[in-house]
């Protein structure tokens, strides 16, 4: 009993401590909390180059703590949201940032999908009304299922049984 | 009424030919910011020598080599002996960038290994290397006479890639 306890414990610490294990995260004091939250903000839309699928909010890699320092103090002095991501991206390009400015080598990665979104309305838009176009030359209000039948065979050419007279 | 059956097969092929190429390329392969672009000065301590400092003021005029390493990089070793051929070669002097390490150790890696720097400067916070945009060492760039970086190898040098590329650039005239 106690040792099913203990293990219980065991576990659900192990549960605890992976959902908190994302990073280490220095504790940073800032004089503002528009300054913290733009500390936070810039870690977020900044890349960690070492570990390339993490921000360097969520990075343990020790040129992502250089970074996040060199962040700190560049906003306690004073400088701008786009000095600091300037200062980054001439060291490390595009590929620092999470969200790449608009330009012709990434033209195709920002206009791409509304291209394509125009293009399949377009074509949804043209077969619509090409559809429309063919129905309003369809028989649609023929008196009796027989004549439709003939109809439409006298349409598509095919040559149609002659009806049985109980029918007609 | 074909059309209808190829167009989507084309955009198929189109889009697994731009995939399939997505596959091909290293994603650790980022392309340096500084190629063709005037080499971050820095000033810093040389190695192991109280009060002497480099700079690449100091080289202006000539063509020549940053070498970043520590020794707690293990893919330096792999690369080391080839620097040791090429300071060996003479072929041009090796600046050694020794990043985010200890002073003791990286001397001690120099005496036991050899040591090919024309100068090996301490950077010991890599504040330098985060202006030169090292991301991992070990990475290799060659400096021209202007003072301007001309090439970046990302990851130890070989004998195959001094040879078919950096000589190249280290001989050439300007």
């Amino acid at each position: 009993m106690k040792r099913a306890f203990f293990t219980s414990v065991l576990l659900l610490s192990l549960l605890i401590f992976q959902s908190n294990s994302s990073a280490a995260i220095e504790v940073v004091e800032f004089n503002s909390a528009s300054q913290e939250q733009r500390y936070k903000d810039l870690l977020k839309e900044l890349r960690c180059l070492v570990c390339q699928n993490q921000n360097l909010a969520g990075s343990d890699a020790p040129l992502a703590k250089d970074l996040r320092e060199i962040t700190e103090k560049m906003i306690k002095q004073g400088d701008s949201d786009a000095k600091i991501k300037k200062f980054m991206r001439s060291r490390y390009g595009n590929f620092v940032l999470y969200e790449p400015p608009f330009n012709w080598s990434t033209a195709f990665l920002w206009l791409g999908p509304f291209v394509l979104l125009i293009l399949v309305i377009i074509g949804l838009v043209m077969s619509i009304r090409r559809r429309q176009q063919e129905e309003l030359f369809q028989p649609t209000r023929a008196s009796s299922d027989a004549e439709q039948v003939k109809i439409r065979n006298l349409m598509r050419n095919t040559p149609s049984l002659k009806p049985k007279d109980s029918e007609n | 009424m074909k059309l209808n059956y190829i167009i989507p097969l084309l955009a198929f092929f189109a889009l697994a030919a731009l995939l399939g190429k997505g596959l091909t390329l290293d994603p650790k392969l980022i392309p340096s910011t500084r190629i063709d672009k005037p080499a971050p000065n820095f000033m810093l301590p040389v190695l192991s020598s109280a009060n002497e400092k480099f700079g690449p003021q100091d080289l202006k005029g000539q063509r020549w080599v940053l070498n970043v390493w520590a020794s707690w990089c293990v893919s330096c070793r792999y690369e080391h002996p080839v620097l040791n051929d090429m300071a060996r070669a003479g072929i041009a002097p090796i600046v050694g960038l020794n990043y985010k390490d200890e002073d003791l150790k990286a001397a001690k890696w120099l005496a036991e290994r050899g040591d090919p720097y024309y100068k090996a400067v301490v950077d010991n916070n890599g504040r330098v290397g985060i202006d030169w945009g090292v991301i991992a060492v070990p990475e290799t760039f060659i400096i021209d006479e202007q003072g301007n970086v001309i090439y970046k190898h990302t990851g130890p040098i070989t004998r195959e890639l001094v040879n078919s590329e950096m000589i190249p650039l280290l001989t050439a005239n300007n």
